[in-house]
Order: C-alpha cells, then structure tokens, then sequence
C-alpha cells in the first residue's frame, strides 16, 4: 500500500506528543468536518478521495485563520458541495457551535479535523467532553506548528506560542515548551526554564513557525 | 492444593436451579474472608478435578461487583460440550470445596461513556448481570437487549426488568422476535459504548452493522468465549520442555501441557487474551486454530496456535 504524502512538519517525539494520520473517507451515515487555515487542504483530499454522496452526508466548519502566508481555502471549501458549510472568524468563536453539533450527532457520524494543532487539539477536546474517544476521530495536521501552551506554575494558557523559550502571558515566568502534551487542557506544558538563577536568560528562537 | 496461579480456596455455599438449562453456583472463601474486588464484566477460571481429568474453564461473574462475601457463576448446561457444564451441573454440590482463580475483566466498561448499550444472546446475559449491577450502583445510562429462545429460558429477565425498568427490551425466538441491529445502532446519542456478548453469529452480525454504520473502534466490546471443542486425540512434542504429550479427545492442548506438570501461561483459556500464544517448530498435518486472537496472516504462516482452544489434525511439536 502506498504511504499518502504526509503534509505535516511534525518530527516524531515523547510518547505523550500527539501524532496525526492523513484524513480518510469513512462508510459512515453521516461526516463532521472541522478544520482551520491549511487544515482546509486536508478537507479538499478528502472530499476529492471520498466516494460519490459523501458531499451531500457531510457538513463543514472552517475557519479561515489568522496565520500570515496561510491561505484562506473558504471559496473551495464552499464549492464542494456539502450540506452545510460555516465560516468563523476563530477556533474559539467556533467552540460553541461544535459543542452543539457534537452533542446533537449520533453515533455513527464520522469527525474530521485538520489544521493547527490549536485547531485538532481543541475540537478533540470538545468532542472528548460530549463523550467520544479521541481515538474515535480522525486527525491530519497541516500548516503552522505553533503551540498552545499550559505554564504549569499558575496554569495560565498562552495561545500562539512559536518561540522557545517563551514568556507565559499571565504570570511572566520564561517556560521551555515541553514536548509533554495534555488531552484534557489541549495544551503543551511549559515549565520554568531559569527556576535557579532567573538572571539568566536564555535568548528566544522561533522553533515553532 | 491447586496449581492455579494465586488460586483462591472456596466453597461452594448453593446451586441454584435458575430454569431447565441454567444453574447459579454460588462460592465464599474457604477461611471466612472476603474474595477480592472486581469490576463488572470479570471472569473467573473455575478449576474442576472430575477423575482423573483436571478441566478449568472461565465463567464470567454474575453476581455484584459490591458484594465481594458472595461470586456467582451462571452455567448453561451443555450436553455436547467437553463435560465441564455437566460436571459443574451433575456433581457440584452446596458444600463442596473448589478452587477458583482471581477475577479478570476483559469486558470491562468504559466509565467514560455517556451511555452503555448493552446486547446480549442467551447464556451471553451473564457479564452484563455484574456490569449493569455496577451502573445501578455507580450511576450511568443503560439500554440493554437481550434475546432468548422464550420465557423460561430467560434468565434473570425479571431481576433485569426490576434494575433497568423501561431499558430492558426483550426478544423472545419462539414469538420470532429479532433484534434490529440497524435501528438500535442507526440512533444513538454521542459518545455510547456498545457491548456485544453471546452466540458467535449474533456477535458477528452486530459488529457488522455496527462497524458499516460508522460506530467507532474505540466504542465497540465484544466477549466470545470459545468453547475448547473437543476432537480426535493427537501427539505433541514439546522442544524445550523435552517432554512429550498426549491430547485426549476432551483435552485441550493447554490441559494436556498442564497435566504434564509444565506451568504454561494462560488467563481467558478461551482464545481471546492472547496469553497462551506458543511457537509451532514444525506439525505435519492440519493446526485447527479456533482462537480469535490470531490473524489470518499469523494463521497462514503456520507458526503460532493458542493451546487454550486450538487443536492439531496428526502431529505437532512446540517451542515450550
């Protein structure tokens, strides 16, 4: 069988590091889909992959994302014909109504997601409270790798964290961007990386573009 | 004294008639103290000394996980078995001292889950006895349906009818009653476990249904434990034991390893934990897998057999 090309830039880490597949078309009634900036490209090989009635059996919430050089994939989205189709200005204007859709689906509809890790993360999380196993949906990571981070010394959440180290937005502690993931918070943990001597401070590198 | 792993001394405290195919042993410890815990859906290893033929089957405990002064077992008789039914059935008696191993659960529930919906076939009630105790007690939504051959023969339908109330959906044969798969699968909230226990073909037509509608790997249980056939007896070598055995016609090769004083692993002894997989260094004839542990790659390469429930058409040797 040949291996789909993976689109993600993800290199293979600790156990606890999230790894994602490459979205595939299922014989469910009915698909889920949910995706963020590049994560629309995962969609269009779905659909393109998918055979004759998916479109028509499939509903999709895209939000188009604020990632400079990230293209905004709506139009194409919009055209493949799906039985519904939103757009929402973020992931967390989003939340709400993916909280609705999973509780009101039945078992037996298959969930997508694809994009950011924000993105994946958050949707699971959503979908893990209304009851499903994370194993249960479908995961394809593209474009940027920035991290959402858990300081786990005042347990403060900073969004959009590409450097390493970097500064928690609550507490103002310098963290290392641990690899160690939680499922329950979507989050990285950051742990303080100058704990001995806080003189000391390692410069900033992006690391997570 | 038994040669079962951390076996446990127990006497048998009653049988119970259930109805004309079913009876309920039930055990306390030997000294007095309570059994150990365990959680809805467990099983334990029976072992049973009839003559000169050592059997231990699994039973799975139906009695509540809350009650650890009391374990029941459910036992439908079965006259074309390999006689470990008919012995608990014919010569078990109130009083009798027996050996049982420590329960496991290889059906256990996801405690996450929203909803547990439960289907069960005939004597495949029993794990979902202890289970649906646990959820009464714990807390969590239940749908069960359960199918039997007619009233008599539904057993525990009125305890069941008295803990699930409207949840329980009874589905009797000689009325031609039959479950709809597609419909009880085809409608159910976000995030229900489904748990399948009973004959071999309603399993399979229920995780057919289940899996072409869409339901998730994650979501799906299923407990089938083969019964060890019985066939015609054959000779094994056993490689590094330097022993070799003898299978009878009612032995299963793992019986007959035990028989030989070698202290084999195991823990189902019904083909599904994967426990007892052993290397085949060579067989002339057929390897009679009977396990739903292998897959049919394994299968086809002819190299491992489960000595639980598998057998051997003329003769084998195994690595140990």
């Amino acid at each position: 069988m040949p291996i789909p090309m993976s689109h993600s830039r993800i290199e293979p880490s600790i156990r606890s590091r999230p790894v994602y597949g490459t979205l595939s078309p299922t014989t469910a009634a009915t698909h889920l889909c949910i995706a963020d900036g590049a994560g629309g490209g995962a969609l269009l090989d779905l659909f393109d992959s998918a055979p004759e009635g998916f479109a028509p059996c499939a509903e999709i919430n895209y939000v188009p994302g604020g990632v400079p050089g990230e293209q905004d994939l709506s139009d194409a989205l919009q055209a493949l014909g799906a039985a519904r189709f939103h757009n929402s200005p973020s992931v967390h204007a989003l939340l709400p109504r993916i909280a609705r859709q999973f509780e009101r689906m039945r078992m037996g509809t298959q969930v997508y997601l694809a994009g950011s890790e924000t993105l994946i993360g958050l949707a699971m999380k959503t979908g893990m409270e209304a009851g499903l196993d994370f194993e249960a949906m479908q995961t394809e990571h593209r474009g940027t790798l920035a991290r959402r981070m858990q300081c786990v010394h005042c347990k403060g959440i900073t969004e959009n964290v590409t450097t390493q180290p970097a500064t928690c937005s609550h507490c103002g502690l310098l963290l290392l961007v641990r690899d160690h993931y939680s499922r329950r918070h979507a989050a990285f943990q950051g742990v303080n990386i100058n704990a001995e001597d806080p003189s000391e401070v390692p410069p900033k590198e992006e690391v997570f573009p | 004294m038994s040669s079962l792993h951390g076996a446990i001394e127990v006497v048998v405290s009653d049988v119970v008639t259930v109805n004309e195919l079913i009876k309920r042993f039930h055990f306390k410890r030997a000294d007095g103290k309570p059994l150990p815990a365990f959680s809805g859906g467990s099983h334990i290893v029976i072992e049973m000394q009839d003559g000169d033929t050592l059997r231990r089957t699994p039973y799975s405990l139906s009695s509540s996980p809350f009650d650890t002064d009391d374990y029941q077992i459910s036992i439908r008789r079965d006259d074309a078995g390999r006689g470990g039914s008919l012995y608990m059935h014919e010569k078990v008696e109130p009083g009798m001292s027996m050996s049982i191993s420590h329960p496991a659960n290889l059906f256990a529930l996801d405690k996450r889950a929203p909803k547990h919906l439960m289907l069960a076939g005939g004597i495949g009630i029993t794990p979902f006895m202890s289970q649906t105790a646990q959820l009464a007690r714990t807390g969590g939504r239940i749908e069960l349906h359960y199918g039997v051959r007619n009233r008599d023969l539904g057993t525990y339908v009125d305890e069941l009818s008295a803990r699930l109330g409207p949840d329980l959906h009874v589905y009797l044969d000689e009325n031609a009653e039959r479950m709809d798969l597609d419909r009880i699968l085809g409608n159910q909230p976000t995030g229900t476990h489904l748990y399948v226990c009973g004959p071999e073909p309603m399993i399979e037509a229920a995780l057919h249904s289940a899996r072409r509608l869409g339901w998730p790997q994650a979501h799906i249980h299923h407990e089938l434990f083969t019964k060890t056939a019985p066939g015609e007896p054959f000779t094994m070598t056993l490689q590094d034991s330097g022993v070799s055995v003898e299978v009878g016609e009612t032995q299963s090769m793992l019986e007959a390893i035990e028989n030989a004083g070698i202290d084999a692993p195991y823990l189902c002894r019904g083909g599904v934990c994967g426990q007892c997989e052993t290397r085949v260094i060579s067989h002339d004839g057929e390897l009679l897998h009977a396990d739903h542990w292998l897959s049919d790659e394994e299968r086809a390469a002819g190299d491992k057999i489960m000595p639980c429930v598998s057998r051997c058409r003329g003769t084998l040797v195994l690595e140990r």
